[in-house]
Order: structure tokens, then C-alpha cells, then sequence
């Protein structure tokens, strides 16, 4: 049978008796400093490409120029139904292994890590911006907030299965801290920043 | 507990020491990692104002991490997610091979977690038959080399390309020879693809559990954890009973420190929240106590539970940058591997507290404000009265209280000892002396401060009377 009884009553027994209080968080997250252009430097400085973009045909146009449209693009983004495919949503995960690139929107971005949140909601499957091979993600440039101090009262009691922070492409220094990027999963990240 | 023979970690750092070029590289390498660290730290204004506020939030789960777990438990339920209990490793293992059986897999793919590695999780499943494949790079290294993580974050750093491009060729087929990490770690994302899409259990590791929500968060640089988990039919994740947080909100102040403490990055590349099983997957989370509870109850050592794992009291330690991680015989390493390991089991790990020289750079750098060498000199302390320390030591340390209590008997063994140093110095210079080891003894003085000070000062008395 199960130990939790006897395992709280431990607990209960040797836990501080003194109450300590949970401190203020407000005072956290006061820096100021340029969002956009910190998060540009960050994302940088962590193997990910920032690119600018004013419209949805200027990231279509960037991918044609950059990916081999013959592999397997996926994306949950109807504006870029014509460079990739949107019907994979109910699919096998195990499917996607072959797909070269996953394109999704964030609902926001963080400046001081350059991270970007996603939520089952916007992704698709929950594998799709790990099992691809490269990853994009577009993020609006008025949804980019200083620290995770503010990404946590913007996502608040956001209700999800599954979430993540996503920053930079995936990466190892296991082998004599060698930076390589593409450890597992994607091999490099675009965030597209739109206007 | 069972208390097997293990090497001390003097003799084995001793043994590490032997390879004078591979010490000084390893010293380096983790020193590089600590300097990454600062340069991180320091760009951020709140970086102390975040350590005081982290602290105080782990401060207030210790005090009420009894309703906490009451309250992540039904949280997660309500999420969908199976939650169990374990007492200790033994009940862990049989948990996590109990829903393997469920389910009649015999294997799993396994990210990072240092808790199954303290409940020797691998070795009991490979006595019922399962395979177990880590994959976390560093990790899937050491176990294809039949050895355990020699540090928390970065599991493979005592060795060299030469090493892992060895241990490939071996076991992968790679080029003999080929040591560039870039072809290397490609070799084994290959490998390891094959893995993730193949295994119907996925386990991994937890670094934050939510009371207020029932969620939980894994943090990978090479997404490994979530490649598995996001594949596998069945996701079980284990943790220690201390990984938990009150509120959602909370998680804001933990990731801005954990992986800029850890290596220096703003965040790990990936920063997951699970908080329901996807359609048709089964999600377990096993939550296990296993000496936490009376690590609790120890009043000196209890904030050694404010813990988030990130490694940078190993890094800066100056001990562990010279000893290696194997040296500490205990699945976590290094200063805070020190105060965990004696409460697992106090006549093996009873060496470890002394593996130190209790410079403090490890307490100045914990993300929590541990005060670790705090806690390593109160365990010595500890150890020495409950008889856990060798009696050579206890001897010696006697006998030096007796010498330096009684000034005639400190007098005559002064004498002794110049005598003896200068006339015979093979008494001293010799492997029975300790502090012999890789040092010359000192010149010897013509006398001791007390006799020169006595000379010295009827000497000024006179002169000054002339």
C-alpha cells in the first residue's frame, strides 16, 4: 500500500514550526532597459537568428529563400498554408520525423532570455518544435515583456496541458563544453519579429 | 541502509591527482563554467534581491511542505495525473517497475534525474529485465561506460573527447580517432532519434512542482526530456518531495537563477510545464521521500533541502575541481553533495563533510543562500561524536588537546619536535606523516617564538636601561 500517510506524518512531525512568509515579488523585475534590442542580442548570443519582418509574406519569402521546400514543413498558421502544411494536428506524433521544419506562434517572448512561450493551444502536437529538424517561431514585437517576472503575470492562470519556454535551438556542451547546437531537437531557431 | 565499502574520498582524490595535466584541465574547465556563471549573474540588477526572494520562498515550503504536497497532489489528480508515494529508493524502484509491468514494456528512455541515479534506479531494473537508455548526452556517455554521472549538470565533464570518440567507436561504430564533438554528438542524436521513437515509457526528472497548480517543470538544454515524454505513451516523473513550490508565479524567480548558476546561459533552451497527460497518454508522478523527511527534522541541516540542483557549489568548490566527482561517492557530488550524503547514510558518506577546506565560495554562490560550509563544519562536528571518524584522526586530535592545553607539555614537545626534525628528519619525512604528503616539511627554526620573544625583550629592556 501506499507510504503518503506515513510520509506526511514525518513530514508533519520535523517540518520549522516557525511561520515564514512568502515573500513580495513585486520588488522583482524593475530593470529597464531596451526590450527589442535585448531581446535581438540575447537570442543572438544563444545561436538563434532574430529576423525582422513586417508582414506574413516576408516570412514566406524568407523560408523560400532558406528551406528546401520539397522536405516536410509544418505550421499551425493558416497565412503560411502556402509553404507549409497545416492537416497534421491529429496525426500520430511518431509521424513527424521526418519533417524539417515546424513554424508556430508564440504568445509572447521574454527579452532577458530571449525565451518564447507556446502552449498546446498554438502548437499543434506537443513534439512538433522538438522532433523537427529546424524550428521557426513568430512572435509580435509588442508581445516581448522585459523579464520572467512579467511572463508570469502575463501568463497569470493561463489555463494548459502542456507549456514551455523555448530558447535558442537545442543544445549540448557534454562533450568537453563543445558547444554544438542540435542536440535532440532542433537545430537552429528563427524568431520571426513582427511588426 | 546498507553501508558497502566505498574508497575515501582522500584516496581517491589521491588516485585523481596522479594525472597532474588532467587535474589542472578539469580545475580549469569547471572554473570556465564558473567564471560563465558571474558574467551571467552579474548582468542582472535584482541578482541578490533574487537569491534573498528565493530563498525565503524554499524557507516557507519547509515550513509548510506537509499542506503543499497535500495541496500539488490533488491538484495533479484533478489534472489526470496518477501520483504515488515512495518511503525510500527500494519502494521508488518498485513503483516505477510496477507501471512498467502494467503496461508489459520492457524498455525506457530516461532524461536526466539525479533521484533515480540516488536510488540506483538503472541497476534495479536491469535485475527484472528492463533496458534503461539515458538520454541526456552526458549521461548516455557515462552509462555506455558503465559509470555513474561524476556531476549533476554536467554528467560526463571529467572526460576528454578522446574519451567519449573511445567510448562511441565502441558501442556506436564511429570513425576510431575522430574526436571532434560536433560529429560525435551528431553520431549519438542519431542514435538516440531512434530511441525516443521506439520506447512506449518515457521517465524524467522534475525541477519544480507547483502546489497551486498540480504542474510540473523540466528543464533540458537538448530536449530530450520532452522528445521522450511528447513520444511515449506513458510519461512517469520522479522527484523528491522538497522539488515543490507554492504558486505558479514562483517559477519566475527560480528560472532566472537555476540555469545562469548552472552554466552561465539566461535560461535552458527549454523550460516545460506539464500539468495534463496528453489524449491517451498515462502520466505518473512518483513523489519520494527517501530521508528527506528526516533531513527535515535536522535542525542544522534542513535548508539543505532549499536545493535546486544547479551545480554551482561544485563548480567554484576547489576541492571538487581537484578531486573529480567519482572521489565523493554519492550520486550528488561536491560541497552540497556533502551535508546530503551523511543523512543517506552516516558511516559511509562520514569522509565527505571533511572533503572540503571550508573557503565558503560555495555558500556565496548558491542560488538559494545555502549556508553549505556552514553545514559541512556542523556535520564534522556531528560525525566526530557519534564516532564516525577514523581513529587515526580522533587520536591525533587528543593528543594536540592535550599538547596545547598544558604549556610545559607544549614546551617540551616544541623542543622534541625541532630536535627531531633537525637531527633525525626521517621521523617526520616520511608516509606515516600525513602532512608529508606533496609538501617539504619547513626549515626547521633555531627556537620557538616564546624563547626568542623571552630573549629578545630582556635584550630591548637592557638597552634601553643603558
Amino acid at each position: 500500500m501506499s507510504s503518503k500517510g506515513e510520509i506526511l506524518k514525518r513530514i508533519k512531525l520535523n517540518q520549522p514550526t516557525e511561520a515564514a512568509e512568502l515573500p513580495d515579488l513585486n520588488l522583482l523585475g524593475s530593470e529597464q532597459f531596451d526590450v527589442l534590442e535585448t531581446y535581438k542580442t540575447v537570442l543572438k548570443g544563444i545561436g538563434g537568428d532574430p529576423v525582422e519582418v513586417t508582414d506574413y509574406n516576408e516570412i514566406i519569402n524568407y523560408i523560400k529563400e532558406n528551406y528546401n521546400l520539397e522536405k516536410r514543413l509544418i505550421t499551425t498558421l493558416p497565412e503560411l498554408s502556402e509553404i507549409a502544411s497545416l492537416d497534421w494536428k491529429t496525426v500520430d506524433p511518431h509521424s513527424l520525423q521526418d519533417v524539417e521544419l515546424t513554424v508556430v506562434k508564440a504568445h509572447f517572448g521574454v527579452a532577458e532570455n530571449s525565451a518564447l512561450w507556446v502552449t498546446d493551444a498554438i502548437l499543434g502536437q506537443r513534439v512538433a518544435p522538438f522532433i523537427a529538424q529546424y524550428l521557426a517561431i513568430v512572435v509580435h514585437k509588442k508581445d516581448l515583456v522585459p523579464t520572467m517576472q512579467q511572463a508570469y503575470q502575463r501568463i497569470g492562470n493561463m489555463e494548459y496541458g502542456f507549456g514551455t519556454f523555448i530558447a535558442g535551438p537545442s543544445k549540448t556542451a557534454d562533450i568537453e563544453q563543445s558547444l554544438v547546437l542540435g542536440a535532440h531537437g532542433a537545430r537552429g531557431l528563427i524568431v520571426f519579429l513582427l511588426d | 541502509m546498507s553501508s558497502e565499502k566505498v574508497i575515501p574520498h582522500s584516496d581517491a582524490a589521491a588516485k585523481f591527482n596522479k594525472d597532474v595535466e588532467r587535474v589542472n584541465w578539469h580545475d580549469e574547465t569547471l572554473w570556465f563554467v564558473r567564471a560563465k556563471r558571474d558574467k551571467s549573474a552579474h548582468q542582472i540588477e535584482d541578482w541578490e534581491l533574487l537569491r534573498e526572494t528565493a530563498s525565503q520562498i524554499k524557507f516557507n515550503v519547509l515550513s509548510n511542505i506537509h499542506d503543499y504536497l497535500v495541496e500539488f497532489e490533488a491538484n495533479a489528480q484533478q489534472n489526470g495525473i496518477i501520483v504515488h508515494w515512495a518511503a525510500d529508493a527500494k519502494e521508488h524502484n518498485e513503483i516505477v517497475h510496477s507501471i512498467m509491468a502494467k503496461h508489459e514494456v520492457k524498455q525506457m528512455v530516461k532524461s536526466k534525474s539525479m533521484l533515480t541515479e540516488e536510488c540506483h534506479l538503472n541497476d534495479y531494473l536491469a535485475e527484472k529485465g528492463i533496458e534503461v537508455i539515458d538520454s541526456d548526452l552526458g549521461e548516455y556517455i557515462v552509462q555506455l561506460r558503465k559509470e555513474p554521472p561524476s556531476h549533476i549538470v554536467l554528467p560526463a565533464i571529467h572526460l576528454k573527447k578522446e574519451d567519449v570518440s573511445e567510448t562511441f567507436h565502441e558501442h556506436l561504430g564511429t570513425e576510431k580517432g575522430n574526436y571532434n564533438p560536433q560529429y560525435l554528438t551528431e553520431s549519438a542524436r542519431h542514435s538516440l532519434r531512434n530511441t525516443f521513437l521506439t520506447r512506449k515509457v518515457a521517465l524524467t526528472g522534475v525541477n519544480f512542482a507547483v502546489a497551486e497548480t498540480g504542474e510540473f517543470v523540466v528543464c533540458t538544454n537538448e530536449g530530450n526530456a520532452d522528445m521522450g515524454a511528447h513520444l511515449a505513451d506513458v510519461h512517469i516523473a520522479c522527484m523528491g518531495f522538497e522539488k515543490l513550490i507554492p504558486k505558479r508565479e514562483h517559477l519566475g524567480v527560480f528560472l532566472r537563477l537555476l540555469a545562469r548558476s548552472a552554466t552561465g546561459q539566461p535560461i535552458t533552451t527549454f523550460s516545460s510545464h506539464f500539468k495534463k497527460p496528453r489524449d491517451g497518454q498515462e502520466m505518473h508522478i512518483v513523489i519520494v521521500d527517501n530521508g528527506r523527511s528526516t533531513q527535515l527534522g535536522r535542525e542544522d541541516f534542513r535548508n539543505s533541502l532549499k536545493c535546486i540542483r544547479c551545480g554551482a557549489c561544485m563548480n567554484t568548490c576547489p576541492v571538487y575541481r581537484r578531486s573529480g566527482g567519482h572521489s565523493y561517492h554519492n550520486a550528488v557530488a561536491g560541497p552540497i553533495g556533502s551535508i546530503l550524503a551523511p543523512n543517506l547514510d552516516m558511516t559511509k558518506n562520514a569522509d565527505l563533510p571533511f572533503a572540503s577546506t571550508l573557503c565558503g565560495s560555495c555558500t556565496n554562490v548558491c542560488p538559494v543562500k545555502i549556508d553549505i560550509h556552514d553545514q559541512l563544519y556542523k556535520w564534522r562536528q556531528v560525525l566526530v561524536k557519534e564516532g564516525h571518524t577514523p581513529t587515526a584522526k580522533t587520536v591525533a586530535m587528543k593528543t594536540m588537546a592535550t599538547v596545547l592545553a598544558n604549556p610545559t607539555v607544549f614546551n617540551i614537545a616544541g623542543k622534541s619536535g625541532r630536535f627531531v626534525m633537525k637531527n633525525i628528519p626521517g621521523m617526520v619525512n616520511n608516509k606515516m606523516n600525513k602532512w608529508y604528503d606533496q609538501r617539504e616539511m619547513p626549515d626547521v627554526p633555531e627556537e620557538s617564538f616564546r624563547e626568542w620573544y623571552k630573549k629578545n625583550s630582556r635584550e630591548s629592556k637592557d638597552k634601553k636601561n643603558e
